[in-house]
């Protein structure tokens, strides 16, 4: 997407005081936004007395990731939360593509209607219904389990609606090409639709595995061990203000778990935000 | 291809789907209802019916009363402070400034972050006396505060948290929005000498409109689905100063084990969700045709 700037009527004419007014207070905006985060990685990489005595010669150090990752088994939580997101993003993947083909191009009896119980969930999310959720878990058998925290979440409505308006883009022509070579409803979706919608797919890829790394409130609900628990509730067991953890070592442990999604973030930018500007416009 | 065939088809693609969904999102919604009307089992007593007591008895519950009023105040006092700065950004990184990719960085990266995570630092930012929000105050002469402890602040110090998570990402939606405005409209204003606000008021902000609309029901619903921070920074406290009401419904239900009364409280929640839901749906419709 090119970036064309709104164009700024009679912008030539004010220069001067007014406007080194108004964009010193665009970098100010911009700086009060960031600094809470540059404060977390100096915290981060010094040593603790430094915590609030900013001092621009003071030691770097990594000695309080050290700490924290030896403090809490935070590399079992990355694999825990690596496996959950895998598990999440590949089932939203298969799912989701099967029903979005199925409303896009299909018509079958009382499709409004099963279309409409879909985007119910776009409203409810699964963590308002938690207690009858958690009651299923027991009765399966899934609590404290990967499956548990994911099944809730694996039918996406976003994802069956994001991918069905990109099916309906596909020219019905290409459909009816494949079909005349003998290909199968299936063989079709494979060969035509999915690589035809391959930046969707990439879009909802990321809002999903950042939407899934972040959540908190249900794989709190449903874990209850360090063998399944997740990042997000592995950090809220290991930073409880009552436990008497340094803050320097809190920063350290926050940062290191949202660092892949930053370095993610640092590399992919332009796709993130253009992902999530897709997401955004239905 | 007969039609009976492609009906199979269409409902052999959508089995998937349409089971998880009704596991987990319908049926639960329905259970939900029915519960409410039932006490909690114990032990060996079952649930019984108790009709409409669960609702009545909220009427008194103060605790429920408390997380509907802060509910309320978190959204009122959040989503227009976040919609407005949201917009401001967008007009700036999508204006000719210098350094905009920073700038858009600086505003978006809050929303990548896990609100745990930066629940953890803010708490920190938060302590008293010793944490950065004292100190800065400190060199004004401002006395320390307990703004997480303080019953009247409790709620303020998580909703400016909300606002600096949030705003980056209501940004983006307005920064698509702003990307689709004609630049010729620009020009042409500019001929006939309209000033900036002006333009701004008459033609930007109008053309937004759809989009402000679109983000207002998001924020709303993420008001009362978000609260990861009140897990981490105050619990509902301090005296319930800050339970939001899908908190408290956690509360009954995981710490005081009431699933009779979190049902019904859930009921509320959905209630609500489902007015947004309604408004969504009818403003999204007539968003199609206005395009």
């Amino acid at each position: 997407m090119t970036a064309t700037a709104l164009p700024q009527p009679i912008q030539s004419r004010e220069h001067g005081f007014w406007h080194a007014v108004e964009v010193i207070g665009c970098y100010l905006l911009g700086a009060l936004w960031i600094l809470p985060l540059l404060y977390a990685v100096w915290m981060a990489f010094h040593p603790a007395e430094y915590e609030v005595r900013f001092d621009l010669t003071a030691p770097l150090t990594l000695a309080n990731f050290v700490q924290a990752w030896n403090a809490a088994p935070f590399a079992r939580y990355f694999l825990n939360t690596f496996v959950l997101i895998t598990v999440i993003l590949v089932s939203q993947f298969v799912i989701c593509t099967l029903a979005a083909y199925a409303f896009a191009r299909y018509d079958f009896r009382g499709k409004t209607l099963v279309f409409m119980l879909v985007l119910i969930q776009l409203m409810i999310m699964p963590e308002v219904l938690m207690v009858e959720n958690y009651r299923t878990m027991v009765k399966l058998g899934l609590v404290d389990t990967v499956w548990a925290m994911g099944l809730p979440y694996m039918a996406s409505a976003f994802g069956i609606f994001l991918l069905r308006q990109a099916f309906l883009t596909v020219p019905k022509e290409l459909d009816d090409a494949a079909r005349v070579e003998g290909a199968g409803p299936l063989g079709i979706l494979l060969k035509v639709y999915v690589p035809l919608s391959r930046p969707i797919y990439v879009a909802y890829g990321l809002v999903s595995v950042s939407y899934h790394w972040n959540n908190l409130l249900w794989p709190l609900v449903i874990t209850n061990s360090v063998s399944t628990r997740p990042l997000t509730v592995g950090l809220q067991v290991f930073a409880s203000p009552d436990q008497g953890v340094q803050w320097s070592i809190i920063s350290a442990a926050a940062l290191m778990t949202s660092a892949p999604l930053l370095i993610g973030f640092l590399l992919f930018q332009r796709q993130f935000v253009q992902s999530f500007m897709r997401a955004g416009i239905k | 291809m007969t039609q009976g065939r492609n009906q199979i088809t269409a409902w052999l693609l959508l089995l998937p789907a349409v089971v998880l969904l009704a596991a987990f999102t319908h049926i639960p919604a329905v259970m939900t209802l029915v519960n409410s009307f039932y006490n909690t089992p114990r032990g060996a007593r079952p649930a019984k019916f108790v009709g409409v007591s669960h609702y009545t008895d909220m009427l008194s519950d103060p605790v429920f009363l408390a997380a509907l009023k802060n509910n309320a105040i978190y959204a009122i006092g959040t989503v227009p402070v976040a919609i407005g700065l949201a917009m401001l950004m967008a007009l700036i990184v999508n204006s000719s400034i210098r350094g905009k990719g920073l700038l858009r960085m600086s505003f978006f990266l809050p929303t990548i972050l896990p609100m745990i995570a930066v629940a953890n630092i803010w708490l920190f930012f938060y302590t008293p006396g010793y944490g950065l929000i004292d100190r800065f105050l400190g060199l004004f002469g401002f006395a320390e505060r307990n703004w997480l402890g303080d019953g009247s602040t409790a709620l303020g110090s998580l909703m400016v948290l909300a606002v600096w998570k949030e705003a980056g990402f209501f940004m983006i939606f307005y920064l698509a929005a702003l990307q689709q405005i004609s630049p010729s409209l620009g020009e042409a204003a500019a001929l006939e000498g309209a000033g900036r606000w002006y333009f701004f008021r008459r033609v930007t902000f109008p053309l937004l409109m759809p989009t402000t609309l679109f983000v207002l029901i998001n924020a709303i619903i993420n008001s009362f689905r978000l609260i990861d921070h009140v897990i981490v920074m105050t619990r509902g406290g301090p005296d319930n100063a800050s339970t939001l009401l899908l908190y408290y419904i956690y509360q009954t239900a995981f710490r005081f084990w009431d699933t009779g009364y979190a049902a019904a409280l859930t009921m509320v929640l959905l209630a609500l969700l489902a007015a947004l839901a309604f408004v969504q749906f009818g403003i999204l419709d007539r968003r199609v045709h206005y395009k």
